[in-house]
């Protein structure tokens, strides 16, 4: 009897804590999204409450109007935050696996004692705080910073570069923030990678270049797909980079919905781009999450 | 004059002064750091031969093997493949496949893909690479497992794929690291024989290593002992066998008594010697004889000794002791015997009949008796 | 074999390696520079600190993202462990799924979501928004992080151990306690480090379910830095890297001692 009560706690605890803490928040941004904005506090109005019966619920339901979201679509803003934010967290995708495969692969081909050593380094900065390092930024890139000092210094250029408050200094942000979940996916499959494998692709015929291709990127590809999922699920969403780093002219979906929320007070348009922002991310993350059980079964 | 082993060769090129050889190692030296892994090493393999090199872990086998397969260059020294310098030539330009210890089977990839492999580098047209890989599947009975990826295999299966890869591309020479290190006892045997029979029918020349003894003696044409970077013996099994040039290498393969002693008097073929276990005389290694009084040990392999109650009349040798230790075996048994000196030597007796009417048992006083060519006597 | 490292694999370990780091180090650099310019070096000095400690709304911010930490991250590793010992050691039970999606999902879910959908329900319930709903909202999301941490440790676990208590006479939950717990310990104070980190991080999260009075140090600091880099920020970040890079190193460094005492048994 104790023992299907254990049982049954282990499980119920934290069940039951994130249902209510995570699963309900999400039914109500829902609910908000179909509701119609009303000045006030809450600055919304229910379009339907759960403690109607069912009857009142579909009635309701079928009278929905999805306003806030032809709203959404009918406002150019919104549809280019989206692009912007996709080709975004796109394109500093793809540098971070520029600069992170490279890495990764040096580290995993590093001596036997240096190797903990690095993977220490790569890990480390995980741990300080994500603002301080995109404050650090700030610094080095503005018009005075240190950036243009040194390139001035150099006789690189003849007047500072424009790059802090554009794209630009966005994608450092994200490749900078994130470089370490691209590494380390990477890295844990190279580092796995039987050497024989190379040298079995050498030994039939491979040239250097033609064994790493064949081989060590081929496989690699489960830790380039986690690591790319990695950098450009949270990067679609991204607010702080943006918000600093990049300029006026900085569309990003996870900005436009602080400032509809924070500046505009407009809960439910807020909820909506949540709402989308999320349908926009379900199919990376799903992905992410198969391939992640995957990994965590063949690991068991 | 009779010869070692029980077995006729006719496949004998090493004796023959005219033959070139196929591989050759020059003085090689190969140096990681401060450790010396072959140590100023020259070897030469005849092609069509079947040679393993036989060593425990660390002796250097594995090294000379990625040498040859153009892993590593040796520090100093040259590497000849019929006749051609190999110094600088990349793997993938030698005519040379190597089948690894790990398999290596590339995981993405079915069995099909991992044996085209190597022919797709080649350039094989397709229509000539599906005839060869067909065929290769065919040699390694693995016809209905193409669509397979390697995680879908027997271990014996992978083992025979990675077989079938490494020849697919009809190398001179095939390369075997540890090949049947991973199977269990049964398979191994069954395997053996297999090997034995892929290298006859594609008459190609095989390097292999292992550090098992009884896979070496079972496939080799001939034998290399390996110890710490060098050689310290080569010779066909039975030379390997019977007539070892150290007790490193009597030590090594089969099961061996020593016996020490000093050198009391010698002739052309034997040498006898006074020590702990009284007189004993035995065969001579080589053709001269070591100096009255120096020390020697004298080799001989447990089936080679009579176990009787009595003392027998008419043996060259005849040593006294008490059963120590028993063990049956099935098709023979083992003896320890504790000797008058305190040394404990070691009997086979083969078991031919079912039935015996009066086994020895533990405690009995019996008598070990051997003649005078059943052993060897070693300097070192 | 380091002969497989070779110059181009060494050089760009050290570009990456200096990407991360060099911003870092600029920021503590100038965080010592006399000239209220943050760019400009005018000498070193100590007095952005001195000042630092005469200023309460950051020392106040500080002392709320502790709590908060501290508080958040207890309870998330309980609920996170208990979490992971479902997901591993219970294969079948109704809602499985559910449950494995909510637990994983957080881990990828932009901040802004989160933050927004609990401020929601927090609203929603009419919970008066301040330190304890930042509290509970940070609970949440590091639950998961550490379950993670926690599950991948008791899925290389040896499930023997535990069985091996049992059969000496151990009840299940005392075996648990007694044998597993104990030998997963590691991975729940790493799950506690992660959980409190990023609590101590958090800016977006904070934004949305914070309430009047219980402005954490994130908030304070983006305050501030919207109006612009100051060598006072400088300061206060070097001493949470100062901090957080202790913490990591002595938790690696008794990791370590750990690991090498269990060689030694």
């Amino acid at each position: 009897m104790m023992r299907a009560l254990t049982n049954r706690l282990v499980i119920l605890i934290p069940y039951v804590w994130l249902l209510f803490f995570f699963l309900l928040p999400f039914l109500i941004v829902l609910r908000i999204s179909l509701s119609d904005l009303e000045y006030g506090a809450p600055p919304y109005t229910p379009q339907f409450s759960f403690s109607d019966g069912w009857s009142v619920i579909w009635e309701k339901l079928s009278a929905l109007d999805f306003e806030n979201f032809s709203f959404l679509a009918s406002d150019s803003l919104y549809i280019n935050s989206y692009l912007s934010s996709l080709q975004i967290a796109l394109v500093s995708t793809f540098l971070t696996l520029l600069l992170g495969f490279p890495l990764a692969y040096g580290m995993a081909r590093a001596p036997d004692g240096v190797r903990p050593i690095l993977l220490m380094l790569v890990i480390l900065p995980f741990w300080t705080s994500f603002l301080i390092r995109v404050y650090a930024w700030i610094g080095i890139l503005k018009q005075e910073g240190l950036l243009n000092q040194l390139l001035l210094w150099l006789g690189v250029i003849d007047a500072p570069l424009e790059i802090l408050s554009t794209n630009k200094a966005v994608y450092i942000g994200i490749v900078y923030s994130y470089l370490p979940f691209m590494v380390l996916p990477i890295y844990s499959t190279l580092e796995k990678l039987d050497e024989s494998l190379v040298e079995a692709a050498r030994d039939l015929g491979c040239t250097r270049i033609g064994a790493f291709w064949k081989v060590t990127a081929r496989l690699a590809v489960p830790g380039i797909m986690a690591g790319c999922l990695l950098v450009f699920i949270p990067a679609v969403g991204e607010f702080v980079i943006p918000d600093l780093l990049g300029g006026s002219g900085t569309l990003m979906i996870g900005k436009t919905l602080w400032t509809e929320f924070f500046n505009n007070s407009d809960w439910t348009v807020a909820s909506a781009i949540a709402i989308i922002l999320l349908i926009v991310l379900v199919v990376p993350i799903v992905w992410f999450q198969n391939a992640q059980a995957k990994a965590t079964e063949a690991g068991g | 004059m009779p010869s070692l082993g029980s077995i006729r060769r006719s496949f004998a090129p090493w004796d023959d002064p005219a033959a070139k050889p196929y591989i050759s190692f020059k003085n090689v030296t190969k140096r990681f750091g401060d450790f010396v892994a072959v140590d100023n090493l020259s070897l030469d393999v005849y092609e069509r031969e079947f040679f393993s090199l036989l060593g425990p872990s660390g002796c250097g086998k594995t090294t000379l093997l990625r040498m040859l397969a153009g892993f590593e260059e040796p520090t100093e020294g040259e590497l000849y493949l019929d006749g051609q310098p190999l110094k600088g030539v990349p793997p993938h330009k030698r005519p040379v496949n190597m089948m690894f210890q790990s398999y290596a089977l590339f995981p993405h990839m079915s069995v099909a893909d991992n044996i085209a492999f190597g022919l797709k580098q080649d350039g094989m047209e397709k229509g000539a690479r599906d005839e060869r890989v067909a065929q290769m599947l065919k040699l390694v009975k693995l016809e209905e497992f193409a669509r397979r990826k390697p995680h879908q295999l027997s271990g014996g299966q992978r083992q025979r794929v990675a077989l079938a890869r490494a020849v697919a591309k009809r190398p001179k020479l095939l390369i075997l690291d540890e090949p049947l290190g991973a199977l269990d006892k049964k398979l191994r045997e069954e395997t053996q024989f297999e090997l034995m029979d892929l290298q006859q029918e594609l008459g190609l020349t095989f390097m292999i290593v292992t550090h098992d003894q009884e896979e070496a003696m079972t496939m080799s044409d001939r034998i290399a002992v390996m110890d710490k970077g060098i050689i310290a013996q080569i010779g066909t099994p039975a030379e390997i066998y019977e007539a070892p040039d150290t007790r490193y290498v009597a030590d090594f393969i089969g099961s061996v008594n020593t016996l020490e002693g000093k050198v009391v008097s010698s002739d052309e073929s034997h040498v006898t010697i006074e020590g702990p276990d009284g007189r004993i005389v035995g065969g001579l290694r080589g053709s001269k004889a070591p100096a009255d009084g120096q020390t020697v040990w004298f080799a001989i392999r447990p089936e080679k000794m009579q176990v009787s109650r009595e003392k027998p009349a008419e043996a060259a040798n005849a040593l006294e002791g008490e059963v120590w230790d028993v063990a049956y075996l099935g098709d023979m048994t083992i003896i320890n015997v504790k000797l008058e000196s305190g040394n404990v030597v070691q009997a086979a007796m083969i078991n031919r009949s079912r039935l015996v009417d009066d086994p020895i048992g533990y405690d009995e006083r019996i008598w070990l008796s051997f003649s005078a060519d059943s052993g060897i006597m070693l300097e070192r | 074999m380091t002969a497989r490292w070779s110059w181009f694999n060494i050089s760009s370990v050290v570009v990456g390696f200096a990407f991360l780091y060099l911003p870092i180090v600029l920021l503590i650099v100038y965080s010592f520079n006399e000239s209220r310019l943050v760019t400009v070096w005018a000498g070193f000095s100590t007095k952005w600190y001195s000042e630092l400690f005469q200023n309460q709304g950051i020392l106040d911010a500080a002392w709320v993202t502790v709590r908060v930490a501290f508080i958040s991250a207890s309870v998330a590793t309980v609920l996170g462990t208990l979490a992971a010992v479902a997901l591993v050691r219970y294969t079948r039970f109704r809602g499985r799924t559910v449950f494995t999606g909510m637990v994983y999902a957080p881990l990828v879910m932009p901040e802004v979501i989160t933050g927004l959908s609990l401020l929601l329900l927090f609203v929603a319930i009419n919970f008066a928004r301040g330190f304890w709903t930042v509290t509970l909202a940070h609970i949440t999301f590091s639950l998961c992080f550490v379950a993670v941490v926690v599950q991948s440790r008791l899925v290389s676990f040896d499930k023997s151990l535990e069985e091996a208590a049992m059969d000496l006479g151990c009840p299940p939950f005392q075996a648990f306690m007694k044998v597993t717990l104990p030998v997963i310990f590691p991975a729940v104070i790493s799950g506690w480090m992660l959980a409190f980190t990023l609590s101590l991080d958090d800016l977006v999260i904070a934004s949305f379910t914070s309430g009047p009075g219980a402005t954490t140090l994130p908030m304070k600091i983006y305050s501030q830095v919207r109006l612009g880099v100051t060598p006072e920020i400088n300061a206060v970040c070097t001493i949470l890297i100062a901090i957080v890079t202790t913490g990591v190193l002595i938790a690696a460094l008794l990791q370590k001692r750990r690991a090498f005492l269990g060689n030694n048994e």
